[in-house]
């Protein structure tokens, strides 16, 4: 004879499902970056290192990065988006990375522009603001505008993975 | 053939000075709106009061407003029929420097003086982040003595043109790594007011509104700092709808191409050519072959010295306009300021 119950199987079925969606949400609430988020541009190496060395090699960039971070963090729109990052970590990144998509004798550990700034809203006028800065950079350390593109060019379509906002 | 010094006194000064102003107040009262609109959107989802933000996310970066959020440049400059492009021709880049959601509008002012004819020209374009641009273009083409042997002397031709344009494609500016070109559509609806002339058009079978429908692809090639445009336009008009649109004889639409190539020399600085094919539909109606129509061409220099103003010298050559009355081809110099938020 059937029970008018539901049987002990449904209910636990029942609170399993309660369950795994409460958790789901509580995990979904906590904000954490994902662990695979594979970038969908990863800059091709250029056949030579002519652009590494008009760029003025490794002593060159360092200077271009330090002087682009001092000017980010004196802006005022993106000063914020970087005062937490780690000076030298940032120096170490960006000097490897610029020397990478330059041609130069380095090679990042990951492409993972997209999981690294996925922490945060980033839109586009905030990636062109940030354009801006680093052209701003690069005149202070006397890079020749045409270098500058060839530079820029290799950069511009990571917009891809840091735009996360549309 | 010597001309009046005092020619511009045919022009109606305080007419271009009032409604230069009424397009300054118009531009800014929209700007006043657009600020507005930016300063309520929120950074955060539901925005909560600061002090909730700071509590729950510590010092979240708030992202850049989008109202400055083009590179130098790349929204071009204003067209002479009012879309954002070259001189000539509108390219697929939208008008202002708003990116993103935000909204955006420029204004220019553009003076050409020809061999025979003087045009005059301004408008106000606004932009909605990269998507859409809606334009607003008056030309005033004074023909001078021009047409006296005519007994048309003085003689004004006021053409109005609204723009809309759409980006339906691709990204000009950033997508370095491909090919695909930012491509836009866009139609041009202008009314030409031919004042005592209408009867001329009329008796040549040119009628006096036209809608030009075009499609432009743009792209930066940003490691060679060169900036191509072809845009391809669906159009009836003669001398762009100063002289009408159609003939008697040529009715039909035809399509004509548009080109401009761009060289930047610096971020705020570049030189380009540009090359407008134009219909010929007037061509053999009268005066033998006295109305036909050459191609447009010029040479462009454009000066950005700040974010929200833009100086375009030109070089213009728009071969021959009504060579019956002006035999001589109708070269000379173009000066455009643009003010753009």
């Amino acid at each position: 004879m059937k029970s008018p119950c539901p049987s002990w199987r449904a209910l636990q079925r029942v609170l399993l499902i309660a369950g795994l969606s409460l958790a789901a949400s509580a995990l979904a609430d906590e904000p954490r970056r994902p662990e695979q988020l594979p970038d969908r541009y990863v800059p091709g190496a250029p056949a030579d290192d002519t652009l590494y060395r008009e760029l003025g090699g490794h002593d060159g960039l360092s200077k271009l990065v330090a002087e682009f971070r001092r000017r980010l963090l004196a802006d005022e729109r993106l000063a914020a988006f970087f005062r937490d990052v780690d000076e030298e970590r940032f120096q170490q990144r960006l000097v490897t990375q610029f020397c990478e998509v330059s041609g130069g004798p380095c090679r990042q550990d990951a492409h993972n522009m997209r999981r690294v700034h996925s922490g945060v809203d980033i839109n586009r006028a905030s990636f062109n603001a940030t354009v801006e800065v680093l052209q701003q950079a690069m005149d202070a350390q006397g890079v020749a505008f045409s270098v500058q593109n060839r530079l820029l060019a290799q950069l511009a379509p990571m917009h891809r993975d840091i735009v996360n906002v549309p | 053939m010597p001309r009046p010094g005092n020619r511009l006194a045919h022009a109606p000064r305080a007419l271009i000075r009032t409604l230069i102003s009424t397009l300054m107040f118009a531009l800014w009262s929209l700007l006043a709106v657009a600020g507005a609109a930016g300063a309520q959107t929120p950074s955060f989802a539901g925005d909560p009061p600061p002090a909730a933000i700071a509590a729950a996310q510590p010092r979240l970066p708030a992202m850049v407003s989008g109202r400055q959020g083009k590179l130098l440049l790349t929204s071009g400059v204003s067209s002479i029929d009012g879309a954002a492009g070259g001189g000539l021709t509108p390219w697929a880049l939208t008008a202002s420097h708003a990116s993103d959601d935000s909204l955006g509008a420029s204004t220019y002012f553009t003076h050409v003086k020809l061999q025979d004819y003087t045009l005059d020209g301004y408008g106000i374009a606004a932009g909605w982040g990269d998507r859409l641009e809606v334009s607003v273009a008056r030309q005033d083409f004074d023909t001078g003595d021009s047409l006296g042997a005519l007994g048309f002397s003085g003689l004004h031709l006021r053409q109005t043109i609204v723009g809309l344009k759409l980006r339906v494609a691709g990204d000009a500016i950033l997508d370095s790594d491909r090919w695909m070109p930012q491509v836009a559509i866009g139609i041009e609806h202008k009314h030409l007011d031919a004042g005592s002339f209408a009867p001329v058009l009329r008796s040549l079978g040119a009628g006096t509104t036209g809608t030009d429908v075009y499609v432009s692809a743009t792209k930066l090639l940003l490691a060679h700092g060169v900036l191509l445009n072809g845009t391809l336009r669906s159009t009836r008009a003669n001398q762009n709808g100063l002289l009408g649109f159609g003939s008697s004889a040529h009715h039909a639409r035809q399509l004509q191409a548009e080109m401009s190539v761009v060289k930047l020399l610096r971020r705020d600085l570049a030189v380009g050519i540009e090359y407008r094919s134009q219909s010929d539909n007037l061509d053999g109606v009268a005066y033998g072959n006295g109305l036909r129509a050459d191609d447009w061409k010029d040479i462009f220099i454009a000066w950005a010295p700040l974010k929200w103003f833009s100086l375009t010298l030109a070089c213009v050559d728009l071969g021959h306009v009504a060579p019956a009355l002006t035999p001589g081809r109708q070269t000379g110099a173009y000066v455009s300021a643009q003010l753009s938020y």
